[in-house]
């Protein structure tokens, strides 16, 4: 204990050189943790967040997976045999059921892979038809966020970077944008486009996907982009102008340094998270779409067309409803829950 | 009422304005773009309602001609041309007629939503991580994860087929009582959470516990101080709710086979009965333009804290 604690002499004890111990205690604790390996581990902390992202891996790689080896095919219509005249007994059967030519197959002692869900009302296995759905409304919902992610990302930045007039007049017009009802917009030029883009596609790549898909990334590029644009102008602003950055610059750091550790750290994850909200948004609007048949092109299914064309049997076979319904609301709650766990897990602004 | 308020409702109003004339001007030019023009519907029409028609939009006549038409035909007199599938009728008589049965399924389904996710907001937060807030924000949670539509065929299924206490005709009697649980539900979810998030914010704060500690009667801290400041976020909620309550009556009104005008949007969709689209389109764009301003502006009048821009 110090006899005179105001005292002005030097205590010598505090300079000499420290021990090989001591300079061991303020040597790092534990090895270096990065931005995103924190995260990470957040995340896996967060149960509910962990559970919806294995569902959602899950769900996908079935639905890339499964088709490969299915001994059915999404639009093979199985009592449609070449050269025969159609057999219905494969129309509308109830799960675990076969046809006809099964059962004869059957009696002969040879192995028929099961129809798990059933057939839908032309024949076709619908367990593949679900699972391919669920696949193409994957992806739609996966590419439609990262034309918006692209689209926005480009003129947002342009209207951080420039400033100015050209900050202004792009976002009158993201204002204007936004405030249109996105539905009714949505509606109206897929209801045009999906006549209209016939013609012009045919014969090129693009006809394979369908006019009403392409129409769908259409209007999502034109008008889902306003709000992802907003977002990074102003992460782009307020990151400009933060205390670390300009403490960076003042030790002399070079703007690569900054963009990389700095402006691009801090705003990947509110890109990040709000792409990842985006998915499920326009998984919604897809099988909104086809519930008013300007989704998906005929025979391709996605589970928002296979809802709405169980909605007409609905009482003799409800299972054809109720699986894509129950499919659907699990993508999305998943995926929800999932970008919610991200955003408390890779923004620490909002950790408060 | 300041002037500064009175210059930020202003320029709402201009901005609302602008985006119905440009919600007009989209579906017109979006409509002549369609192959064939817009009268030529699935549907083959008579050569003289063809005449008819293109005499009445002056399609000879150079584009923008056709169009200032059509805008002043719209803003002087509501008129949006005749529909192409309802033969004799006139778009608008059609939409008026919808919204007969339309705006009191909405308007039941807002206040439904409204009354009960404020009372079960409010629940959740006064018993905060108790077993009851937890059913409900896992209830909520599933029901704002549910498209309009499955969640329409699923009231069907259990409510009009499986145990047959409802009607599943709209038109029925007591048929708009599904309709408007479906288009309830979401909102309903919706502002339940928010309520909730809001509420607990409110009750964090220095007023709750000033006016605890100097004797209030809990109730009257409820009711007085936390329910009544925790409302406002719900009022910037009017505007998206009716924006959800029109584009889900379309896929409801469906199901249901309620005679409203989504209905009679939707079969326009599949009949492709291009005027009856772009007049339904405009109607209800500036319905939903309308009920956004009148929210935003209701939001910053309630709250004084507000500062406007």
């Amino acid at each position: 204990m110090n006899k005179r604690p105001f005292s002005m002499q030097v205590d010598l004890d505090m300079f000499t050189p420290a021990s090989d111990a001591d300079k061991e205690y303020l040597v790092k604790m534990r090895p270096s943790s990065t931005f995103f390996k924190d995260g990470v581990k957040r995340l896996m902390r967060n149960k509910i967040a962990s559970i919806s992202l294995l569902l959602v891996v899950i769900v996908a790689l079935a639905s890339i997976i499964l088709p490969m080896f299915w001994p059915y095919s999404y639009d093979q219509q199985l009592g449609l045999q070449p050269g025969k005249p159609v057999d219905p007994s494969f129309n509308n059967l109830a799960p675990f059921e076969y046809g006809r030519t099964e059962m004869k197959m059957m009696e002969a002692g040879e192995e028929v892979f099961p129809h798990l869900f059933g057939t839908d009302a032309l024949g076709r296995d619908y367990f593949i038809r679900v699972v391919y759905g669920t696949r193409i409304s994957l992806a739609v919902g996966f590419f439609a966020s990262i034309i918006v992610l692209l689209i926005g990302m480009t003129i947002g930045s342009i209207a951080g970077y420039c400033g100015g007039k050209v900050d202004l007049v792009i976002m009158r017009i993201v204002d204007i944008i936004y405030s249109l009802p996105d539905m009714l917009m949505v509606i109206l030029l897929s209801s045009v486009l999906k006549v209209s883009l016939g013609p012009v596609i045919a014969g090129t790549v693009l006809e394979k996907i369908g006019s009403n898909i392409i129409s769908l990334f259409i209007v999502f590029g034109v008008l889902y982009w306003v709000s992802m644009s907003r977002l990074i102008r102003g992460q782009i602003l307020s990151l400009r102008e933060q205390e670390y950055v300009l403490a960076a610059r003042a030790t002399g750091a070079k703007a690569g340094w900054i963009i990389t550790k700095h402006l691009i750290p801090n705003s990947i994850s509110v890109v990040i998270i709000s792409t990842a909200l985006q998915i499920p948004n326009a998984i919604f609007t897809e099988s909104y779409l086809s519930f008013l048949g300007l989704g998906v092109n005929a025979p391709m299914p996605s589970l928002g067309s296979l809802a709405s064309e169980a909605l007409k049997g609905m009482s003799s076979y409800p299972h054809r409803l109720v699986i894509p319904a129950l499919v659907i609301s699990v993508i999305v709650l998943s995926l929800n829950l999932l970008g919610d766990g991200l955003r408390d897990a890779f923004d620490p602004k909002l950790n408060g | 009422m300041s002037s500064k308020t009175l210059v930020y409702i202003l320029k709402r109003m201009l901005l609302a304005i602008l985006t119905v004339w440009i919600v007009i001007t989209v579906t017109f030019f979006v409509m002549r773009a369609v192959p064939g023009g817009p009268f030529m519907g699935e549907k083959a029409i008579t050569p003289a309602a063809q005449a008819a028609l293109e005499a009445k939009y002056g399609m000879d006549k150079p584009l923008f001609e056709q169009y200032t038409t059509y805008l002043s035909d719209i803003v002087t007199r509501f008129d949006f041309g005749p529909s192409l599938k309802n033969r004799g009728r006139d778009v608008i008589d059609v939409i008026s007629d919808g919204f007969k049965t339309s705006i009191p399924l909405g308007l039941s389904a807002a206040s439904i939503a409204l009354v009960t996710g404020v009372i079960l907001g409010a629940v959740a937060a006064l018993r905060r991580n108790k077993f009851i807030d937890k059913v409900i924000m896992v209830i909520t949670t599933a029901f704002v994860s549910m498209p309009s539509f499955i969640m329409g065929s699923l009231l069907l299924i259990v409510f009009a087929v499986k145990f047959p206490i409802l009607p599943a005709n709209g038109a029925a009697e007591g048929g708009l009582i599904l309709p408007i649980i479906t288009l309830a539900l979401y909102p309903m979810a919706y502002i339940t959470r928010l309520t909730r998030s809001s509420m607990l914010d409110v009750l964090g704060q220095d007023y709750i516990r000033t006016a605890r500690a100097k004797g209030v009667s809990p109730a009257k801290v409820i009711f007085k101080h936390a329910l009544k400041n925790s409302l406002i976020p719900v009022a910037t909620y009017f505007g998206p709710m009716l924006a959800y309550i029109v584009t889900g009556s379309l896929v409801v009104e469906q199901i249901f086979a309620v005679p409203g005008i989504g209905r009679a949007f939707v079969s326009s969709i599949t009949d492709r009965d291009y005027p009856m689209i772009m007049g339904t389109t405009i109607v209800l764009a500036a319905l939903i333009v309308i009920m956004n301003l009148v929210s935003d502006i209701l939001y910053k009048v309630i709250d004084p804290r507000i500062t406007l821009e």
